[in-house]
């Protein structure tokens, strides 16, 4: 049965990535403790990039202004020396939160190519703002004086103690987003996504529902720049930049839209597919780009539909 | 007509230099069901579309259960009371039949702004729409995929959606286009049974359906009216035979 593969699989993940700390450390090779956390940070981004890609319809090709943002929100008060980690990530989510807001207000109105050149004009935009910020390094970015600061066992200096409240932070999510596209709210921005005329004729009028899930994956993607800050301990304009929103869009492509988990899968597998690949030739992308258009056209939900099995009905 | 449920006034749409729509006037008694007829580009469904408010009217006005709703917008007239089938079946395909009237009802329960319970587990959202299912007849086809229902099984699952929010007025485009003459007797025979208990504007081209179903119907030639009246009366209209019938039977 499908349901009981899916679970078995989702289990199966979560497994994995709560073992990754001891089996680095006992092979002695941090890399991967790094290379898994950076994995579940843009697990992060996708998965708020596909509430609203996946789910409602909004192809936005900006969700990495909301990593950046979510960056320069944790560099630029670190940088004048307040390292407090709740402020920072607090600060992170309500300034792309509200930048969502505004993007959304405007690009909403539009669909099709327009919305996608809008949010990625917008995108584009705040990518050159970060450049002539030269108090904090323009263009070269500037180097985080250190990670956020929370009180208690909650360290983010020791790595395994970072990797997990990344990973409690992933599964939260992906708890969260299920209760959220199954609840009716979910139900209203998959029908807009479905068939937006017959929403309005019904009565819905989807704006509303589609702007608050603008803001809402917005909010997730700057907490994902603001984890994505304390794991370079670097930040440069280059996070909004639109590849790096052509990034997003593939883990999410590669990994299933519409569905939870598959953007996890999805980063996952890009990013090893960069590591493995760019250690073999420099033109890695050559190789990437043929897997990525396989799967586009043979795996209708990506890899997760893939080892999940495809629920159509899951809209 | 004082009583009217839906009273359209000078009613004008223009496409560049086409008049879809070319003053017309309107009035659908509560419990009639009201047809209208009229050869292609006549401009019938451009004023279902401005009925349903798809289309901003370029003058003239709509009055609904006695507020203007000219300048209103299609969800707004929606949750007035206003429900619709379309010419060309607008369902949500990779939905399950029942979900698809269980988004109908929910549209008119009140705000949607409900983040954590399931919908799919709420009775107040399932079991009208069990019940608007069962209703067309679609009782036994709830959980599969309306995409894979039959075309007619599709109509009927519209017509279902729009029953379920308990609607003051239906407007149906064309509800047996597209059916086979069996699907379509059936769909006559369920339309007449919705009589009486439901105002009901229908566009259709199919003249058995429309002379069963229609206390009264409406001529619409080149953007006007140019006749309204009872079946019988509009068969016996001179200018409509000419305009219309005539044509239809060369």
């Amino acid at each position: 049965m499908a349901l009981s593969r899916r679970t078995i699989v989702l289990a199966a993940g979560c497994v994995v990535l709560a073992l990754v700390p001891p089996i680095a450390a006992l092979t002695n090779q941090p890399f991967y403790l790094d290379l898994f956390r950076r994995m579940m940070i843009f697990a992060i981004a996708a998965v708020s990039l596909d509430l609203i890609l996946g789910y409602g319809g909004m192809v936005s090709f900006g969700h990495a202004a909301y990593l950046g943002i979510g960056a320069y929100a944790v560099g630029i008060p670190a940088f004048y020396g307040v390292e407090n980690g709740w402020l920072q990530w607090g600060l992170a989510i309500a300034a792309s939160a509200l930048a969502a807001a505004v993007i959304g207000a405007i690009s909403l109105r539009t669909s099709g190519v327009s919305f996608i050149m809008i949010t990625l004009a917008f995108a584009q935009m705040l990518y050159y703002l970060g450049i002539s910020l030269e108090t904090y390094g323009g263009d070269n970015g500037m180097r985080l004086a250190g990670r956020s600061r929370f009180s208690g066992p909650i360290d983010l200096r020791e790595p395994a103690v970072f990797y997990y409240v990344v990973l409690a932070l992933l599964v939260l999510l992906l708890l969260l987003g299920r209760r959220l596209v199954a609840s009716r709210f979910g139900m209203v921005i998959r029908a807009a996504k479905s068939n937006e005329a017959r929403a309005r004729a019904i009565g819905f009028s989807p704006l509303r529902y589609k702007l608050t899930a603008f803001v809402i994956a917005g909010g997730i993607g700057g907490l994902a720049g603001a984890l994505l800050a304390n794991q370079t301990e670097y930040l440069t304009p280059d996070f909004m930049h639109w590849t790096r929103s052509g990034e997003i869009m593939f883990m999410v492509i590669l990994g299933g839209m519409g569905t939870l988990f598959g953007p996890v899968i999805g980063a996952v597998v890009l990013l090893l597919l960069e590591d493995v690949l760019s250690a073999l030739t420099a033109h890695w992308q050559i190789i990437l780009g043929p897997i990525l258009i396989l799967v586009v056209l043979f795996a209708k939900r990506g890899l997760f539909g893939l080892v999940a099995g495809a629920e159509p009905r899951d809209g | 007509m004082a009583d009217a449920l839906l009273a359209v006034r000078g009613l004008i749409k223009r496409f560049g230099g086409l008049l879809a729509s070319d003053g017309i006037d309107l009035d659908v008694a509560a419990g009639e069901t009201h047809a209208i007829i009229g050869p292609n580009g006549a401009g019938k469904t451009t004023l279902i579309a401005q009925l349903a408010g798809d289309l901003r009217a370029d003058g003239g006005s709509i009055r609904f259960a006695d507020q203007d709703v000219t300048r209103l917008e299609t969800p707004y007239r929606a949750r007035r009371g206003l429900a619709r089938s379309f010419q060309v079946t607008s369902i949500f395909r990779d939905f399950s039949a029942l979900d698809n009237v269980a988004l109908a009802v929910q549209a008119h329960a009140g705000s949607s702004f409900a983040f954590w319970r399931p919908a799919r587990a709420e009775p107040a959202l399932r079991d009208p729409a069990r019940a608007a299912l069962e209703s067309v007849g679609l009782g036994a086809r709830a959980d599969v995929l309306a995409a894979r229902l039959s075309h007619g099984e599709q109509r009927q699952l519209e017509i279902a959606m729009a029953l379920a929010t308990r609607p003051r007025l239906l407007l149906l485009d064309e509800p047996v286009a597209g059916m086979g003459l069996e699907e379509s007797q059936k769909m006559v025979r369920f339309l007449g049974t919705l009589k009486r208990r439901m105002t009901i504007v229908l566009v259709e081209h199919d003249m058995d359906a429309v002379f069963t179903l229609a206390d009264r119907i409406s001529v619409m030639v080149y953007g006007r009216i140019i006749a309204t009246g009872t079946p019988a009366e509009v068969r016996g209209n001179e200018a409509v035979r000419r305009a219309y019938l005539g044509e239809d039977q060369a």
